[in-house]
């Protein structure tokens, strides 16, 4: 098909969606979707809305600021225990569900699956929190003595009734001499779980980076990078520590999957700050390099050539020995990648993906998709800004349905026309989809599966997406006694 | 290095060499006590199973730890989507409906519809009449419901939002276009009781919605109808049951809150409703001579309405295990005047014959068990009827009032009554220490056992809410007496597998492996 027609194809189909809107509603929604091509014309990676209010009434997909910051930045530092603040359900909900892999002796020296919460009752809310909380604290360290500190995760009301976590966060620092960080991340602030990772960098920026007590005996060396966004679910920053490592680099820092509060301290002793969930950690990256400067480079370890352009460029900021060796690795791991690829491809060529995720996977994953012969047909974001949209347009391979903030009844409507032979969402998503007797593949846990970053993970991204494709199950659904 | 002819994920894949080498230079970097100090976490990992930990453990106030309970809104979903055509309305942030649907389809492995208003900074500030006005129209125009079932999240709670007023507002000026569509509202702020709470009043709200009480109108009653709420109930396959034992009594009883067959639906097309009680149906609750209620502390403000402004009579059965589903089809064969039917003697006979056949594996046998208040009088009370010793009772949510009361009169028929204990109000942190200092053999609870398994070694029967890593359990129902003879079917076959696991050893204990147990 054209280039023309597809176009004009997609953007009927959005027309289509737009109708079953009242007015008011088709107006705002009509800015988040368009379509967009590789070509150079400005399509809907630079006019496409974003991190707007989201419609109200509408079955959306997108978290809050606490999600942003106790469920994805701070959540995964294992060796501070997090306190969800207020009522009881928001640690409830979010505990233990984004696999955030770790290694440590869970309830005595890590607490990352855990669910600390100040269950705040009606007299909270009228007579406030704060003694109560200043009590949580002195208890956790009563129970828990090696934790190497407290954070504190908003939740909706206790901004709203006036507590001051602030001041009972800094006079127990004073008293315990441990880290306590209070984050106001309520639910309430912005419009996504977007500003919650904000508000979380601009906490560790505050409270974490300028605490020197361990840089004074840190030997560097010319060869020091941190990992920085990655989330470490099911294993993906060790996927792609190993290969830093084998090029020659030694990784001080890895934010803040797997990570503890040392190596925060850390990493503006990195030599360069290297930077794979752009969204939700830019901020911080940011701040080391006006402050500290360290520089920063964006990556992307998903699929064999992303990695390994990646990888060349990480290797170009450094010496040529450390050049050699990445090339070395690049070959040693191609190798096998290429095998991965004589095997599934054949199987996976020509068939197309929806995507529907948030931080950087709406962009970074569908070179993995190419590497396997699969086209990307669709692709939006729960969370992303402009800058986001601005970095997709460069991974478009054909013309591309883009879709921000996308509910529930927009995509099914999507789906359903450009019938894609796979698509890749979350856990609410996945179900519906599954329903039509479509593949689905769950791309915020990897399907209880991955990792998926680097090469090692290609080779499961590979095996599991050839899973989802080819399964039997799929042709049960018609009985043998109904027609077609 | 991955061996293309043997792919692994990361269960094995960081077992391989290179990735133990990985963890290895790692450690340097970190600073946690297992990285500096490992016999420092021995040490206080051997801390937290002592008595003097314990005693620290349960005198904690302000920190709830690893908690058995969820909040308001969850339950107020649940309790709306038993109803034909009706899309839950969480009015507050949309990140609390992100955590509701999650949660569900993590449980059912099934779409769990729910919209809300998405309020912010702005409706924070200057109330959230906004949000609704605009969101009932877009929730009735995209996903065209019969009937929108509004709650709260603790946001909206906090500003005070009044919510009766909001809705009429909405309504007023929506241009004909939510005419004719019931929106019940309930308060359901999360700092307020849990779970339970929030289905009751949800549950309230959609009752006295669809029957408006007028002043000096006389409701016409039809005495032989009888109605059925199951309350926050997780086990699909109970409320099929419930249903079927009802209609071998009547065509006339009715289920209100039907969630059945929402999260149950057939492959072949997605379907955003499916079930319920038909809003007709529902509509004309307040006629019928009794209602029953199989979850009492589910259900308490409705209970309440029943019985204060339906004047009707009322009921509550817990028909789990075999006294609680005898109690159920005696009260069903008192309100309807007829004999218990052959075929329900029949699957009593069955399930005690069951019962006899595999008492000897449960008798004596110790059980932790956790999870919500009725789920608790209902299970124990089988434990006590198969001779099995409920050793921790714990209850995050327990009521203030009766609850402790029924369940000390439950245990009273225990033949280990003195070795029984009632832990309300205490969370699974404390259960760890409990487990630790007075040990029991099994575990029943949800899937936050697993960690106390983990740390234990004392296996995990699960059974509650919510289990997210197994699947189809909750097709199943642990209510009447196919329910009672699951229950009995998955703790007589956890007792064998431990019995299995114990006497694996080749030349030790494998005498004891026997093939017929």
């Amino acid at each position: 098909m054209t280039t023309e027609t597809l176009l004009s194809q997609h953007e009927a189909v959005i027309a289509e969606v737009l109708e079953a809107y009242p007015e008011k509603a088709k107006k705002s929604r009509a800015k988040h979707l368009g379509v967009d091509t590789p070509e150079g014309v400005k399509g809907a990676c630079d006019a496409t809305k974003s991190n707007k209010q989201t419609v109200p009434g509408v079955m959306s997909q997108r978290g809050c600021a606490y999600a942003g910051s106790k469920g994805v930045v701070w959540g995964p530092i294992k060796d501070m225990i997090h306190i969800s603040h207020g009522p009881i359900g928001c640690g409830q909900y979010s505990r233990a569900g984004r696999r955030n892999y770790y290694i440590g002796t869970t309830g005595v020296d890590t607490y990352v699956t855990m669910n600390f919460s100040t269950d705040y009752n009606e007299k909270d809310i009228v007579f406030g929190g704060d003694k109560k909380l200043k009590a949580a604290l002195a208890e956790i360290d009563g129970l828990f003595p090696l934790n190497n500190g407290i954070s504190i995760q908003s939740e909706c009301p206790i901004g709203l009734i006036g507590d001051d976590i602030q001041a009972v966060a800094k006079a127990y620092k004073k008293e315990s001499g441990k880290p306590t960080v209070a984050v106001s991340c309520e639910g309430f602030r912005g419009v996504s779980q977007s500003l919650g990772h904000h508000i979380a960098n601009d906490m560790i920026r505050d409270e974490v980076l300028p605490d020197n007590s361990y840089k004074k005996d840190f030997e560097s060396t010319p060869y020091d990078v941190a990992i920085i966004g990655d989330y470490n679910i099911g294993g993906d920053a060790w996927s792609s520590r190993i290969l830093l490592e084998e090029m020659g680099l030694r990784v001080i820092a890895q934010w803040s999957g797997d990570t503890t509060y040392k190596e925060l301290t850390m990493a503006p002793k990195a030599k360069i700050n290297l930077l794979h969930c752009y969204r939700s950690m830019n901020y911080v990256v940011r701040h080391m390099e006006q402050e500290f400067g360290v520089p920063w480079m964006e990556y992307n370890f998903f699929g064999p050539t992303k990695t390994t352009e990646s990888l060349r460029k990480i290797a170009a900021f450094f010496d040529e020995s450390i050049q050699a060796k990445t090339e070395a690795v690049i070959a040693k791991y191609t190798e096998m990648t290429d095998k991965v690829i004589a095997k599934y491809k054949p199987k996976l060529a020509g068939k197309t993906v929806m995507l529907y995720v948030g931080g950087l996977r709406p962009r970074h994953v569908i070179g993995a998709y190419e590497d396997l012969g699969m086209e990307v047909i669709g692709t939006g974001y729960e969370f992303g800004h402009g800058d986001d949209y601005k970095r997709t347009k460069e991974e478009l391979a054909r013309t591309t349905l883009i879709y921000d903030d996308v509910n529930e009844y927009e995509l099914e409507h999507f789906v359903k026309k450009l019938k894609p032979d796979l698509v890749a969402s979350g856990v609410k998503e996945k179900y519906v989809f599954q329903k039509m007797g479509l593949p689905f593949r769950q791309m915020h846990s990897w399907d209880y599966s991955g990792p998926y970053h680097g090469y090692d993970a290609f080779a499961i991204f590979a095996k599991d997406m050839d899973l989802a494709m080819n399964s039997p199950v799929w042709a049960h659904t018609k009985a043998p006694w109904e027609s077609n | 290095m991955q061996d293309v002819e043997n792919i692994v994920n990361g269960q094995k894949l960081f077992l391989k060499p290179e990735y133990q080498e990985v963890f290895k230079n790692k450690i340097p970097f970190e600073g946690h006590a297992g990285a500096v100090n490992p016999a420092k976490v021995v040490e206080v990992a051997n801390w937290t199973t002592t008595w003097e930990y314990r005693e620290k453990n349960l005198a904690r106030e302000h920190i709830t730890i690893n908690p058995a309970k969820a909040c308001q809104p969850l339950g107020a979903v649940m309790a709306a989507l038993g109803f034909e055509n009706t899309m839950p309305y969480v009015h507050g942030s949309h990140g609390c409906v992100a955590y509701f649907r999650s949660y569900f389809t993590r449980h059912f492995k099934e779409p769990t519809p729910c919209v809300s208003d998405s309020m912010s900074e702005s409706a924070a500030v200057f109330g959230g009449l906004a949000n609704m006005k605009e969101g009932l129209r877009n929730c009735k125009a995209l996903y065209k419901p019969d009937m929108i079932a509004v709650s709260t999240t603790c946001m909206a709670e906090v500003i005070g939002d009044d919510l009766n007023a909001f809705v009429l507002g909405a309504r007023a000026e929506a241009e004909g276009e939510l005419d004719g569509t019931p929106i019940p509202a309930a308060h359901t702020p999360s700092f307020v009781g849990s779970h339970i709470t929030g289905y009751d009043n949800m549950m309230n709200a959609i009752l006295q919605e669809l029957n408006p009480v007028e002043e000096g109108v006389e409701v016409v009653k039809d005495s032989e109808r009888i109605n059925i709420i199951p309350g926050f109930e997780p086990y699909l396959g109970s409320l099929k049951e419930v249903k079927k034992m009802a209609a071998m009594f009547s065509d006339k009883i009715v289920m209100l809150g039907d969630h059945e067959e929402q999260w149950n639906t057939p492959a072949g097309e997605y379907k955003l409703y499916a079930g319920g009680t038909p809003i007709e149906v529902a509509k004309k609750a307040s006629t019928a001579g009794t209602t029953i209620s199989l979850q009492k502390y589910s259900t308490v403000a409705t209970a309440k309405m029943i019985k204060g402004s339906w004047k009707q009579n009322y009921a509550t059965c817990n028909p789990i295990g075999l006294g609680g589903t005898d109690a159920f089809v005696m009260k069903l064969s008192e309100l309807t005047g007829k004999p218990v039917p052959k075929e329900l003697t029949l699957l009593r006979g069955q399930l005690v014959d069951a019962m006899q056949d595999s008492y000897p594996y449960m008798h004596g046998k110790k059980f932790a068990i956790w999870g919500d208040p009725d789920f608790l009088l209902g299970v124990v009370s089988f434990l006590v009827e198969m001779g099995a010793v409920p050793t921790h009772i714990l209850c995050n949510n327990a009521p203030r009032k009766h609850w402790e009361k029924e369940m000390k009169d439950i245990l009273e028929k225990c033949t280990f009554k003195e070795e029984c204990n009632i832990w309300a109000g205490k969370d699974l942190w404390h259960l760890r220490s409990l487990l630790f200092t007075e040990p029991v053999d099994f575990m029943i609870g949800n899937v936050y056992g697993k960690e106390l398994y983990r740390d234990t070694k004392i296996p995990l029967i699960r059974i509650g809410f919510p289990i997210f890593d197994r699947h189809h359990l909750h097709r199943y129902s642990i209510s009447g007496y196919e329910g009672g003879l699951n229950l009995l079917t998955w703790i007589t076959n956890a007792v064998l597998d431990a019995l299995d696991e114990e006497t694996k050893d080749i030349a030790k204990t494998d005498f004891f492996f026997d093939c017929v147990r």
